[in-house]
């Protein structure tokens, strides 16, 4: 069950989303059985920047109906940290791991970036588009503009100027992943193919806030640290649906659909709306297997 | 230590017995999986009810939530319970039977004193769990200090064997903070290292104190956390240096050394009424 993908060919239609699955950290804690299965047929880095981050001040997580809200803030060694630290064990992790349905080991590893101008971006694609190791590049779009203070990615206008800037730095395959804060997903998803995009990826979480339940009613005191979040979870699975099918029924270029996937039939609902890929987040949280537990399932409904 | 599947296991719960104004929740371990080792203390699973495990109170629990193994005994899992929230409402109810999830052993464990060391366990509230399963594996008897806020709460220290008793409200034991305790007992004391486990206030009272007298300290944290194994940087501590550790893959065991002080963690939701 090869899967074509934006010039990759896949083992099996299930990766991970950007952010939810750390592969240094998860081989540290599981070791080499994490590699077979390894739960995705593509490995999604965290978000990169140009800089290293910190990440947000805690808490970090709230737990919402059917759903978490986190404000992370894109902790991060920054480009350098990256290409030099993480890059040489993201690639020998990537190198062993056997995804379900694949014969043998080896998954391409997708790098995500993200930059709060056309510039920065540029700079961090040139610097992938220099690593065999890194296969395909995702740029994280849901960053403020620091001039205009609008996420790049909200505005169809400017995400196609910024995607047509980032494409000639880089061969590689490009996804734009789209916000789904924006009042017109397709039409951000039609700027992006314009730009030059291979492939959009969507949803990333919706913007929530929670107040601190600890002071009471009324107290009005935000509980995460960074103020707002990203929901996720079960509670997205049915605006991403819709999210997919509206963009998918408009782009020529294949669709990653995601949002609160936990089992092989929320999967096969984005495929059937017109997702080439699927990708599992939050659920990879509750169970690390969930990826090739998912994959497995639909290989074999595919077999039957 | 023991690293765990990548995969969360489903355990039977052979026990559900209440300890005070706690609960044990005891499981069945699960068969290791290859070159697994019996959970090291200190290390700790993402725990939830395979049934169940949702609808409460704003559809919650939605995510599995984090328990020390508080010791491993006549091949169960034995876990520390006290009912603050959705999540652990819904731990408190499972019987005899009853299907658990388990994600683990997971973390960074205590590292067991040098033979020249004198280890002093300090531990306060739930968090004295970690520190039964430690008593277990130290070679030579260790003064347990224990603090809790009342007679109903002291009634945990029989989680451990012979702990010295602190409550807040004087009603059993040493009237006051459980930091007197230890302050008295490193006076008298050669070598010593402490190990500690408690919430906030109090670890943060230990490691001034063992700060002040140049003690080392082995620090147990607890964080609220989503997956347990470095996914999601929820559980994010900071660091004296400024920098956040992962209390899930950095810890929850850390040297003291390493804060600069202990402050409240960021739970996702099992906030204490």
């Amino acid at each position: 069950m090869s899967v074509p993908f934006a010039g990759l060919e896949l083992a099996n239609p299930i990766i991970n989303g950007s952010g939810t699955f750390d592969a240094i950290a998860a081989y540290t804690a599981f070791g080499e059985e994490l590699c077979d299965p390894f739960p995705f047929a593509a490995y999604v880095s965290k978000t990169i920047t140009l800089q290293p981050r910190a990440g947000n001040p805690p808490p970090r997580l709230f737990e919402a109906a059917g759903g978490l809200i986190n404000s992370i803030g894109l902790p991060n060694k920054g480009l350098r940290g990256y290409l030099e630290q993480d890059l040489p064990r993201l690639r020998s992790i990537c190198e062993a791991a056997r995804p379900a349905g694949a014969a043998g080991a080896g998954v391409p590893l997708i790098t995500n970036v993200m930059g709060s101008t056309a510039t920065e971006l540029e700079e961090l694609a040139a610097a992938c588009e220099e690593q065999d190791a890194i296969a395909a590049l995702e740029l994280n779009v849901s960053c403020p503009n620091v001039s205009t203070g609008l996420d790049i990615g909200a505005d169809p206008e400017q995400l196609r100027a910024v995607v047509a800037a980032v494409r000639p730095a880089t061969r590689k395959p490009l996804i734009v992943k789209l916000t789904p804060n924006t009042a017109d997903v397709p039409a951000c998803a039609l700027a992006a193919q314009d730009g030059g995009a291979d492939a959009v990826s969507l949803i990333n979480t919706l913007r929530a806030a929670a107040l601190d339940p600890g002071r009471g009613a009324g107290s009005g005191e935000r509980w995460l640290g960074g103020g707002t979040g990203g929901l996720s979870g079960p509670a997205v699975r049915v605006v991403a649906l819709a999210q997919v099918a509206a963009v998918a029924e408009r782009v020529e270029i294949p669709v990653v659909g995601m949002g609160g996937v936990q089992c092989a039939r929320h999967a096969r609902e984005l495929l059937d709306a017109g997702a080439s890929v699927v990708a599992v987040g939050t659920e990879s949280f509750r169970d690390p297997a969930t990826g090739s537990r998912i994959a497995a399932q639909l290989m074999s409904v595919a077999e039957a | 230590m023991s690293l765990a599947p990548p995969y969360r296991r489903e355990l039977r719960v052979t026990a559900n017995e209440p300890l005070g104004a706690y609960r044990i929740l005891r499981a069945a371990a699960p068969p290791p999986s290859p070159g697994e080792s019996a959970p090291a203390a200190g290390q700790f699973a993402m725990i939830a009810a395979v049934e169940r495990w949702g609808g409460g109170t704003d559809e919650r629990p939605y995510l599995p939530r984090a328990f020390s193994i508080a010791r491993c005994t006549e091949g169960d899992w034995l876990f520390l319970l006290e009912d603050v929230g959705p999540g652990t409402r819904r731990l408190c109810e499972l019987g005899e039977g009853d299907a658990l999830w388990a994600l683990g052993p997971l973390g960074r464990p205590f590292e067991l004193p040098q033979p020249e060391q004198h280890a002093i366990l300090v531990g306060g509230g739930v968090g004295i769990a970690p520190l039964a399963i430690l008593q277990d594996a130290l070679s030579a008897p260790a003064p347990v200090l224990l603090g809790f806020r009342d007679a109903a709460h002291a009634l945990g220290a029989e989680l451990l064997r012979d702990a010295v008793v602190a409550t807040d409200d004087g009603s059993v034991g040493h009237p006051g903070r459980v930091t007197e305790l230890l302050a008295r007992e490193l006076d008298g004391t050669e070598s010593p290292v402490v190990y500690a486990c408690g919430p906030p206030a109090m670890l943060e009272a230990v490691r001034s104190l063992c700060e002040r007298t140049g003690t080392p300290a082995q620090l147990a944290l607890e964080a609220g956390m989503a997956c347990g194994y470095g996914a999601c940087y929820g559980c994010a501590v900071p660091r004296a240096d400024g920098s956040y550790l992962r209390v899930c893959v950095d810890g929850p065991v850390v040297d003291a050394s390493e804060l600069a002080e202990v402050v409240e963690p960021g739970a996702y939701g099992e906030v204490p009424a």
